[in-house]
């Protein structure tokens, strides 16, 4: 499958010059003139998000600034039956935020206001444009901050964090985007204005909040945030121990768990990652170990050190062949420095890097890794394993070259045959990136047709007519017979030389 | 997932042919675990379909943190395989009853006195097996604790009070038990107790619990607090809070005692002395300071740091309008929890969402989502409206 031609081909293009003509002056009069891009120069940056492989041109892009301009422009194109994809800071891996050839990106960046910050309810109520660092940095002061922290925190918006439930490195201890906001505003795709959850602990009704959160942009789109704040510990120390088997490390991750201990962080890095990684940051990384674990303490400092002192004692158990724990906050951030740039490491390494996003049970860490191994012989492809091994969040990295087709071919069908893995273990498709249109046919596998038909009644009791972001994360029954018939049992496909559509 | 669905499963089996026959004949079905929680939510007299024939825990790995269980399964047998490995349902379901099953806890989505430290009994769903109203066996989620595929329809199943699907089985996120817990008590007015619980909860505190008891009218009353976590946080946070009032440390046996009977209501304040009374619950934000009715009982129990309020008034229309209104007022809402004999069963219980501001479009939503997972109404009992 390549993924250009995944879409059904395009309508005569004078069709498609109408109905931008119409959608653009039905448009202008409710925004400002920099606020409405049609151009092709204008809207090619939106041609897609975080997931560069999946492209397409929308007919517009519109860019309000007010919760009253998107409610206009919902309006407007539920009266002309155009669809919307709502499009946060663009950072999604999924292709959540990809165009729809008829159809108009909504951007809510320019909703990027704080509207308010209250530290004896321990609140903040921002714009969906705002990004995730940008919350903690301004309550910084008031000795709290807001806890999710998917990597691209710098960049990513609270709005896309709502859609897609991100999670980040602290969310074993410190919970989901669920589990971090109270209350979200949005707006219906026929321009009502509605409140999902509130600022008491519950709210009458059935709890709409919990599947507004991670719905994709595919329920509702949201214009206001209410966040929970959090006591910022008053520190952090981090272990790192190296394995000379990565099955051991797997091991010592359950058995930190099961020892009664929630680190605030449980990372785990492979061999190919540490050496990627260690030549780009110099962290003084064991590069001989077979596996790294980074094991985070945070809290008041008698706590941490109680923590830390269990930790290791449970590590040393686990037959860690080398521990270090960090003396001081330099130290702290340079242990961790070569996770977070374990992306732009393997962006090193090849010309580009495939990043999958499974969840398995922890215990089966070990066999998960020792399939990729398998896998990366399969299909001639190096991959790199850095994932939050606290909660079984695998992400690994498929390095290919995107100028080769054949390879990127290649890269989506050894992703897809992890994905199935990851199902098949007893785990999901997608732990924190969203479905989007990456994983629409893997939703085939990890979902029968009727979890699916019920995926579609709830997108029916939102938006009726289909028009909120409707090519993504929930795949129709037509497409997924169609997936169906395309595999064959063992991955192989018949035919591979031939393109499919 | 792995499901076990071509398993014929004699009670699923039974169940689908309840559902199924009151699909058919149009008599909804109200679904019902050990009966504890039956009078609580709006009353009706629909055939019950009873899930305790469903029972037993289907997996439990300590280091997975997740126990997977079926819905008629006593909550009690969970808590104490749980208990075995040092574990904890963090949200501390209240049993009302020594028969409450693992699936009336879920349906009834309540939490107990440590809910604004750990979160709600729905942040702990991780994944859920139902039969639908159209008897499809149908499974969400999962038995990861992260999971984005698909809408989170197991979470939406909390509080449902079996109004859109039979919960079958439930996969929930369990924690250890914390190393140290300690319960400290002092007495101060409610407007202080407000405020301290509220700033403690602010900063780096193992704070997990808090229920001020004392008289509506005015003067000190009796603020419990746990601190529960890390050995030495504990520790280190008495003599901090020690410094901002005078607390004594309850004896351990006494402080399990005391949060058990007030996650059960069996504390004296609880005790509703007349028949026309009902026990009003209120939902509040962490915001909203002294609230009160004219005809309302003495005793006031506070919990969550204020965020959820118990309080006794007469059980009629007028008095529940007028709570309401004041639960309205300040962003959160009220439902008629508990209600005295004498009071008529008929009454809704709940605050309505046409009555909340931002909240009316979403009755059309809810009406659909039903409508999309039971179209022929086999859960429409209104017990939840």
């Amino acid at each position: 499958m390549i993924p250009m031609n995944m879409v059904t081909p395009p309508p005569e293009l004078a069709a498609i010059t109408a109905l931008q003509s119409t959608l653009v002056s039905a448009l202008r009069p409710i925004l400002p003139e920099h606020a409405l891009l049609w151009e092709p120069e204008d809207t090619i940056p939106y041609e897609c998000d975080g997931l560069a492989a999946y492209r397409r041109m929308p007919l517009a892009v519109a860019l309000p600034e007010t919760e009253d301009q998107v409610a206009q422009i919902l309006k407007i194109c539920f009266d002309m039956q155009i669809p919307i994809v709502p499009r946060g800071s663009g950072t999604g891996l999924s292709g959540g935020a990809m165009p729809i050839s008829q159809g108009l990106v909504l951007s809510l960046a320019k909703l990027k206001k704080i509207i308010s910050i209250d530290p004896f309810t321990r609140t903040a109520v921002v714009q969906p444009g705002v990004r995730n660092l940008a919350i903690s940095e301004a309550v910084a002061h008031l000795g709290l901050y807001y806890a999710p922290d998917p990597s691209s925190q710098i960049a990513c918006s609270i709005g896309g964090n709502v859609n897609e439930n991100s999670g980040g490195v602290h969310c074993l201890k410190y919970g989901l985007t669920l589990h971090n906001v109270l209350k979200v505003r949005g707006i219906l795709m026929n321009g009502e204005i509605v409140e999902f959850g509130s600022l008491a602990p519950d709210s009458p009704g059935l709890d709409l909040l919990a599947i507004v959160m991670g719905s994709e942009g595919m329920l509702a789109v949201v214009t206001e945030v209410t966040v929970k704040l959090i006591a910022k510990p008053k520190l952090a120390r981090v272990i790192m121990a190296s394995f000379d088997d990565i099955e051991k490390g797997a091991d010592a991750v359950a058995a930190i768990i099961a020892a009664g201990i929630i680190p605030a962080g449980l990372e785990m890095m492979d061999k190919a990652t540490t050496r990627a990684v260690e030549e780009f940051v110099h962290a003084g990384y064991d590069l001989e170990a077979e596996t790294i674990l980074l094991c985070e303490s945070d809290g008041t400092p008698e706590e941490v050190a109680e923590e830390i002192e269990r930790m290791t004692q449970v590590l040393e158990e686990a037959g860690a062949s080398g521990i270090q724990i960090s003396q001081n906050e330099a130290e702290r951030l340079q242990f961790w420095s070569g996770r977070k740039n374990a992306f732009p490491a393997a962006g090193r390494l090849a010309p580009d890097y495939y990043c999958m996003d499974g969840t398995i049970p922890r215990r089966n860490i070990g066999t998960l890794l020792r399939r990729i191994q398998g896998m990366e012989k399969k299909y001639g492809l190096a991959c790199l394993n850095v994932f939050h091994a606290g909660d079984g969040n695998m992400h690994p990295l498929i390095l290919f070259n995107g100028a080769d087709q054949e390879e990127w071919h290649r890269a989506e069908e050894f992703g897809t045959e992890i994905l199935e893995a990851c199902v098949e273990l007893d785990g999901t498709i997608t732990g924190e990136h969203g479905v989007g249109i990456e994983k629409i046919n893997s939703m085939c596998v990890q979902f029968g047709e009727g979890e699916r038909e019920s995926f579609w009644g709830v997108k029916s009791a939102f938006d009726p007519e289909h028009l909120l972001n409707p090519d993504k994360a929930i795949p129709t029954l037509n497409r997924c017979a169609e997936y169906g018939r395309m595999r064959i049992s063992g991955g192989n496909l018949p035919h591979p030389e031939l393109e499919r559509f | 997932m792995s499901n076990p669905k071509s398993n014929t499963n004699m009670h699923i089996d039974l169940f689908r042919e309840q559902i199924l026959t009151a699909a058919k004949t149009k008599t909804p079905l109200s679904i019902q675990g050990g009966g504890t929680k039956s009078w609580y939510g709006n009353a009706n007299s629909y055939a019950t379909l009873d899930t305790r024939s469903y029972s037993g825990i289907l997996e439990y790995q300590p280091e997975e943190l997740v126990i997977t269980a079926c819905a008629g399964t006593p909550l009690k047998e969970i808590e104490a395989i749980l208990a075995e490995k040092n574990q904890v349902l963090a949200f501390e379901p209240p049993h009302f009853g020594d028969a409450a099953t693992f699936g009336g806890a879920i349906a009834a989505g309540l939490a107990g006195p440590g809910r604004i430290s750990v979160g709600n009994l729905r942040d702990f769903v991780l994944g859920a097996r139902v039969l639908d109203g159209k008897g499809q066996d149908l499974s969400f989620g999962g038995k990861v604790m992260k999971n984005v595929a698909g809408y989170d329809v197991s979470r939406l199943l909390p509080g449902s009070m079996g109004t859109l699907s039979l919960l079958l089985e439930a996969s929930v996120k369990v924690l250890p038990r914390p190393a140290a817990t300690t319960t400290l008590r002092c007495h101060v007015a409610q407007a202080r107790a407000l405020q301290l619980t509220n700033e403690w909860a602010g900063q780096p505190l193992p704070l997990s619990a808090s229920c001020w008891i004392g008289n509506s009218k005015g003067g000190d009353g009796e603020l419990t607090i746990r601190l529960a976590g890390a050995a030495a946080a504990v520790k280190a946070a008495i003599p901090l809070i020690g410094a901002t009032v005078n607390a004594i440390e309850l004896d351990p046996k006494a402080a399990e005692e005391f949060w058990r009977n007030l996650r059960e209501q069996q504390l004296p304040a609880f005790q509703n002395p007349n028949s026309n009374d009902t026990l009003y619950r209120l939902a509040l934000p962490a915001a909203c300071g002294l609230i009160a009715i004219a005809n309302m009982s003495e005793d006031i129990v506070l919990e969550w740091h204020g965020q959820q309020r118990w309080l006794t008034a007469p059980g009629d229309d007028a008095t529940f309008a007028s709570i309401k209104a004041l639960a309205n007022t300040n962003g959160g809402h009220a439902t008629r929890f508990k209600q005295g004999a004498s009071v008529d069963p008929a009454k809704q219980r709940f605050t309505l969402l046409s009555e909340q501001t931002h909240s009316v479009a979403l009755e059309t939503v809810q009406a659909r989502l039903r409508a999309s997972f039971d179209p022929a109404g086999v859960f429409s009992t209104s017990r939840l409206p």
